[in-house]
């Protein structure tokens, strides 16, 4: 460690608006890592999301502050970070620090206007001890001298004649006046209980550890689970879109046999050339955004007075995981192209499903689709995204006989279900929104481009 | 020992008391079938029922004029405010009647009742939900006033509250609720009224607060010894009224510099009846002028977060005015 260093505060970071804490959940840098500016230094866990909390600065991690499954309250600090060579800008906090014993530094030499300004505390105090005031060097501000320095002064053997009278004697000339409150007297006070030893009822050293998931027995045949933060959000925010929104619900069967050829065709070259998987969804995806743009009512929310339609199109995309549900959103989803989607939803999978959702990945949605074929459902009666207006479910793809100009054919079939808020969306606009999507879906070809 | 929160100790004091006398019971808004709307009272009506745990109306002057009622013939009831912004109604039956029964009928009546509130912002609660209504009704003899800060204090000084034979104002802080936990004992015990608590031992300045700014303060002063040297002497007064005299002038000896802290505005409030005991009592030994660090003189909470982080004191308001008083 050189001379040079500077140890620079990290605090905890706003990760939203009604955060006040967060917990951590894993040091990613250990002391004496090197860390760069925005490179994660640590994860967090709050009821809304997981985040990792980025560097401010170039340096190397000096010393935790928190520990991991401490709860930190925003704008306390989690680290320390030393800074080579040049100072950081040091934080205010410390620059006031600085200010103060300048000043305090520039009054002992300098300002001495307060140097003959006597506290009748000092006064009283130089008559006890027959001090000399002048000959106190004051401390206080403007040269003051304290009732400290009076002290400091006698102890150091400054005093005269010692023990002339002590300053509690002088006693104020309405000592005896009866102020006391007369309404209330002692008898009425409950008898003193022994104190118990506590200078001070609060335990700030002391941190909630993280609420562990832990199993325990509740009665024979029952075992109890903690509710997780994650747990308890979407429970929240489930709870509240049932019992806020109307739900009505509906559903379309569409032909999907040249979506499924297209897409083997296309699948095994895509992967080779973009590294990732050209899946269902993102046709799918592109079907729903093209048939949003064609009736913008679908991209709403209820306002009471009013009914909001967003421009931007921010598909919410549900992603499972094996203990809960997130819904990243994918911005601007109307810009994009069939492999663009793709991708964006092979990136949003992966992060949900390694805990590293952002807050920003979580923001803004405006419509949810839920693949839910990908678990073998072929039917579902899917909770509305709140505050959003539908959520738009693809089951699985089904292999089907299916009457054509009156032959029997076996064609690839897919159901596709649509739970709506029926404060803004009646039967008549969904039924053409879905039947936008179902020709939207089947007018895939063979020549379709995907760029 | 076990370690809870403020509220579990709040209802931990009532549920206690209600189990060990028969007269005690509670009345209040919402405070039955819902169990309070911050769940003070949860649990209460399954256990006692709903002949001691009372749904009242939407009517202040009512729950405090039932409960004042109740408490002369010989109940013990505790009225619910559901928050002590809505309490304003009930001023009347409070000063008018509870305070001043026992003086007026020469000592013949009695009135023990216990008046919950909740007290106090910074919980984004605005106009209505975040006054601190402490010096309405400071000053009015008759009346007792404690206000807790810690888990501890809420349980033993509520139990001492409704053991009290006076009308008595127990003013909790909503902000504490859920955010204060501590070290509560089990057992049966009682913080006792008109006895002021020293929390901390120093030589540079003396802080005397209440409520939930003395966690600033202690905060504070821990931060103000470890960078600075400078050593708070912190007195929680615990009791509003009567004032524990004694302890705020010892304390005031100790360092002849005091800075008085609370959430209510600074005119009029219980800090400048601290200030007026100092100055009779003291005056020889003060060396700095006395100091406030309170919230403005503004009509109203504000609703606006920057606003409201403006009127609210904070650790490091509370910092900068302890380290102004200490390098006087």
């Amino acid at each position: 460690m050189s001379e040079h260093q500077n140890l620079t505060d990290v605090v905890m970071p706003q990760l939203a608006e009604s955060l006040v804490s967060a917990t951590i959940a894993k040091w990613l840098k250990q002391p004496g890592d090197k860390v760069e500016q925005y490179e994660p230094i640590c994860e967090v866990v709050t009821d809304k999301v997981n985040a990792e909390i980025p560097s401010t600065i170039d340096g190397v991690m000096a010393e935790w502050v928190a520990e991991e499954g401490q709860k930190v309250a925003v704008g306390e600090v989690i680290c320390r970070m030393a800074v080579e060579g040049q100072a950081p800008a040091p934080i205010q906090h410390h620059q006031a620090q600085q200010d103060t014993q300048t000043n305090a530094a520039a009054e002992l030499t300098g300002d001495q206007s307060m140097r003959s300004r006597y506290s009748p505390a000092v006064q009283s105090l130089a008559a006890e001890h027959g001090v000399n005031l002048s000959m106190i060097q004051g401390t206080g501000m403007g040269g003051r001298i304290t009732r400290k320095d009076v002290l400091a002064f006698v102890e150091k053997g400054g005093a005269a004649r010692p023990q002339a009278g002590t300053a509690s004697e002088v006693k104020s000339p309405f000592k005896d006046l009866p102020h006391a409150n007369p309404a209330v007297t002692p008898e009425q006070y409950i008898p003193k209980p022994p104190q118990p030893e506590r200078n001070s009822g609060l335990h700030m050293s002391e941190s909630p550890k993280i609420p562990p998931i832990e199993v325990e027995r509740g009665g024979e045949r029952e075992t109890l689970i903690d509710v997780t933060p994650i747990r308890n959000a979407i429970a929240t925010n489930m709870r509240q879109s049932v019992s806020e929104i109307p739900h009505a619900w509906t559903m379309v069967e569409v032909d999907v046999t040249n979506l499924v050829l297209l897409r083997n065709k296309l699948k095994d070259e895509f992967k080779r050339r973009e590294g990732y998987n050209l899946t269902y969804l993102a046709f799918f995806l592109k079907a729903v955004v093209n048939a949003i743009k064609d009736y913008p009512i679908m991209n709403s929310v209820w306002a009471v007075n009013k009914i909001i339609v967003k421009r931007d199109i921010n598909i919410s995309l549900a992603v499972g995981t094996e203990d809960s549900v997130m819904t990243p959103v994918i911005q601007r989803a109307d810009q994009k192209n069939i492999a663009g989607l793709a991708r964006e939803i092979e990136e949003l999978a992966n992060k949900t499903r390694q805990g590293k959702l952002k807050l920003d990945d979580m923001q803004g949605g405006t419509f949810t689709v839920n693949n839910t074929g990908s678990f073998g459902s072929i039917l579902s009666y899917p909770i509305i995204n709140y505050p959003q207006a539908a959520i738009l479910t693809f089951e699985s793809i089904v292999k089907k006989p299916v009457v054509i100009n009156d032959m029997i054919a076996v064609r690839s079939m897919a159901n596709i279900c649509l739970s709506l808020d029926h404060r803004i969306l009646d039967g008549v606009i969904c039924g053409r929104f879905l039947q936008r999507v179902k020709e939207n879906i089947e007018a895939y070809t063979l020549d379709t481009k995907v760029y | 020992m076990a370690v809870m929160e403020y509220i579990d100790a709040i209802r931990l004091a009532i549920k206690e008391e209600m189990e060990k006398d028969e007269s005690v019971f509670v009345l209040g808004e919402d405070v039955g079938v819902k169990g309070g709307v911050f769940t003070t009272t949860k649990g209460l009506l399954d256990q006692f029922g709903e002949e001691r745990v009372l749904d009242t109306p939407l009517a202040e002057s009512a729950i405090a004029g039932v409960a004042i009622g109740a408490a002369m013939v010989g109940m013990k009831p505790i009225a619910e405010m559901q928050y002590s912004d809505f309490m304003l109604p009930a001023t009347n039956q409070i000063i008018s009647e509870a305070a001043k029964i026992r003086y007026r009928s020469n000592n013949d009546w009695s009135c023990p009742v216990v008046v919950r509130a909740p007290i106090g912002g910074g919980i984004f609660g605005g106009l209505y939900h975040s006054q601190c209504p402490e010096s309405i009704f400071f000053g009015t003899p008759g009346l007792k006033i404690v206000a807790p800060f810690t888990a501890y204090d809420a349980k033993g000084l509520l139990k001492a509250a409704i053991q009290d034979p006076d009308p008595v104002l127990f003013f909790e802080n909503k902000k504490c609720y859920k955010m204060i936990q501590g070290d509560v004992p089990l057992e049966d015990y009682t913080v006792p009224i008109g006895k002021a608590n020293l929390l901390r031992e120093g030589a540079d300045i003396t802080v005397i607060g209440y409520s939930m700014p003395l966690h600033f303060c202690l905060q504070a002063a821990e931060e103000l010894e470890k960078e600075e040297g400078i050593t708070a002497h912190i007195l929680d007064l615990r009791t509003l009224q009567p004032l524990d005299r004694d302890s705020i002038i010892e304390a005031v000896r100790q360092t002849g510099k005091v800075l008085i802290v609370h959430e209510d505005n600074k005119t009029g409030g219980v800090g400048a009846e601290v200030a007026a005991i100092i100055s009779e009592e003291c005056l020889f030994d003060l060396d700095a002028p006395i100091m406030r660090c309170c919230s403005p003189d503004v009509p109203a909470m504000p609703i606006s977060p920057p606003m409201e982080k403006f009127y609210m004191l904070s650790k490091d308001k509370v910092k900068e005015a302890m380290r102004q008083l200490a390098i006087y």
